[in-house]
């Protein structure tokens, strides 16, 4: 499966300044590993040394957060957008 | 004679008023909870009321007391016409990012407002607030974001008043901000009926926050964490810009003037309608239309008001 990923802007740096980028994978996990896989310096910005979501981290699925799917293992289709976001004050 | 005491007494006890013939479903029902009916115009009246009854009874406020609080606008403006009944002072941290008629209600009631930058959007307001606060102890911090009057207002007002008018509710969704009336009214709907979805609807707030430096600077608030929040959403999903300036008008022409907080949440009830066979969802409109008129809303051409949308704060 190959998915759009929509990056913040504190992780754009990491991807040479593109704002979306492309990365394949079945489940949230493994596209998150191919996009760490690539860009090394994602790393230790969106999961924790253990492997989870970084706590400051939501990523959503088509506008959905995967935290309330089936967090990593939130399957993912063709063409889906994934977006990652930094958690921020609201209100 | 007929007549209340105060303004402060016509806080609560909002309408819910039926926009099902929006809804995609003909077996999913769609009522909205007009929390604009409050007399200073916003759901955060009932959290502006309750924080500042809790630290009167804590005796955190002496009489001519200031108060501090950062705010994209509608707890500020709810604090405002609390505190001027009551004799406080009240200093506001806005991000400058908000539409101007935010600016002008605090105004009304005689705010002063400290300007926080706009990039850094309510985080940078939260920032601001606490630095502040520590500079001038004697200023009384109420602090929405970790104050529990804050889900308690919703857990004690909006939650059973939705139970009291609507116990066939089956879904439950509100905007996502503080988080206070989610883990309130939210946890209230869960005592009463376990089988009550509880779906969050937030901005893409984190796109438009430039002014963060790394992810570690991100920021949950401490009520949703404490009271737990993770457990009582089932669900959260992300309203744009434009699907919020779409339903905003959409209401708009079924006769409901609210603001752009509203349009999202009512995106996110179009979403759970599609998704489930039959129900009765019962969303919350925080706010009327007032003060987001001169972001043309309802009047410009939409991919102006998008762009518009997308560097204000509406939440
Ligand atoms: C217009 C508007 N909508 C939604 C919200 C979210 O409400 P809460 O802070 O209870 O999560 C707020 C306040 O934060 C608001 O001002």
């Amino acid at each position: 499966m190959t998915v759009e990923v929509r990056l913040p802007t504190v992780l754009r740096p990491h991807a040479g300044g593109a704002t979306t980028v492309s990365a394949e994978g079945t489940t949230i996990g493994e596209v998150i590993e191919s996009l760490v896989g690539r860009y090394p310096g994602m790393s230790g910005q969106v999961l924790t040394p253990e492997g989870s979501l970084h706590r400051f981290v939501n990523v959503y699925v088509n506008d959905d957060d995967v935290r309330y799917l089936d967090q990593l293992d939130t399957k993912v289709a063709d063409g889906d957008t994934v977006s990652i976001l930094p958690a921020v004050a609201g209100g | 004679m007929a007549y209340h005491r105060s303004v402060l007494d016509l806080i609560g006890n909002t309408p819910l008023v039926e926009v099902s013939e929006l809804s995609p479903n003909p077996e999913a029902r769609i009522l909205l909870k007009l929390e604009g009916q409050n007399p200073g115009g916003s759901v955060k009246d009932r959290v502006a009321l309750a924080m500042v009854e809790e630290a009167e009874k804590e005796g955190r406020l002496e009489k001519g007391a200031t108060l501090i609080e950062p705010s994209s606008g509608n707890t500020g403006i709810g604090l405002a016409m609390v505190a001027r009944v009551k004799g406080y002072k009240l200093n506001v941290v806005l991000p400058a990012s908000v539409s101007p008629e935010r600016r002008q209600a605090l105004e009304v009631w005689g705010a002063s407002i400290i300007e926080s930058p706009g990039p850094e959007g309510s985080n940078g307001a939260v920032r601001l607030a606490e630095r502040l606060h520590a500079e001038n102890p004697e200023w009384v911090f109420l602090y929405q974001y970790a104050n529990r009057a804050n889900p308690r207002a919703h857990y004690e007002g909006t939650g059973p008043e939705i139970w009291r008018d609507c116990p066939e509710v089956t879904h439950f969704v509100a905007g996502l901000g503080t988080s206070g009336t989610l883990v309130g009214a939210g946890r209230f709907l869960k005592e009463r009926n376990p089988k009550i979805q509880v779906w969050a609807v937030e901005p893409p707030a984190g796109e438009n926050v430039d002014g963060l430096r790394s992810l570690d600077d991100g920021y949950i608030p401490p009520i949703f964490t404490e009271l737990g929040g993770p457990e009582i959403l089932d669900r959260k999903t992300i309203a744009n810009p434009r699907d919020s300036i779409v339903w905003t008008r959409k209401l708009a022409d079924v006769g409901i003037f609210a603001g752009i907080s509203t349009g999202a949440a009512m995106a996110g009830a179009i979403r759970c309608a599609e998704s489930v066979p039959s129900g009765v969802i019962v969303a919350i409109s925080a706010d009327g239309g007032w003060k987001y008129l001169s972001t043309g809303a309802w009047t410009d051409e939409i991919d102006v008001v998008v762009e518009r949308a997308k560097r204000i704060i509406y939440f």
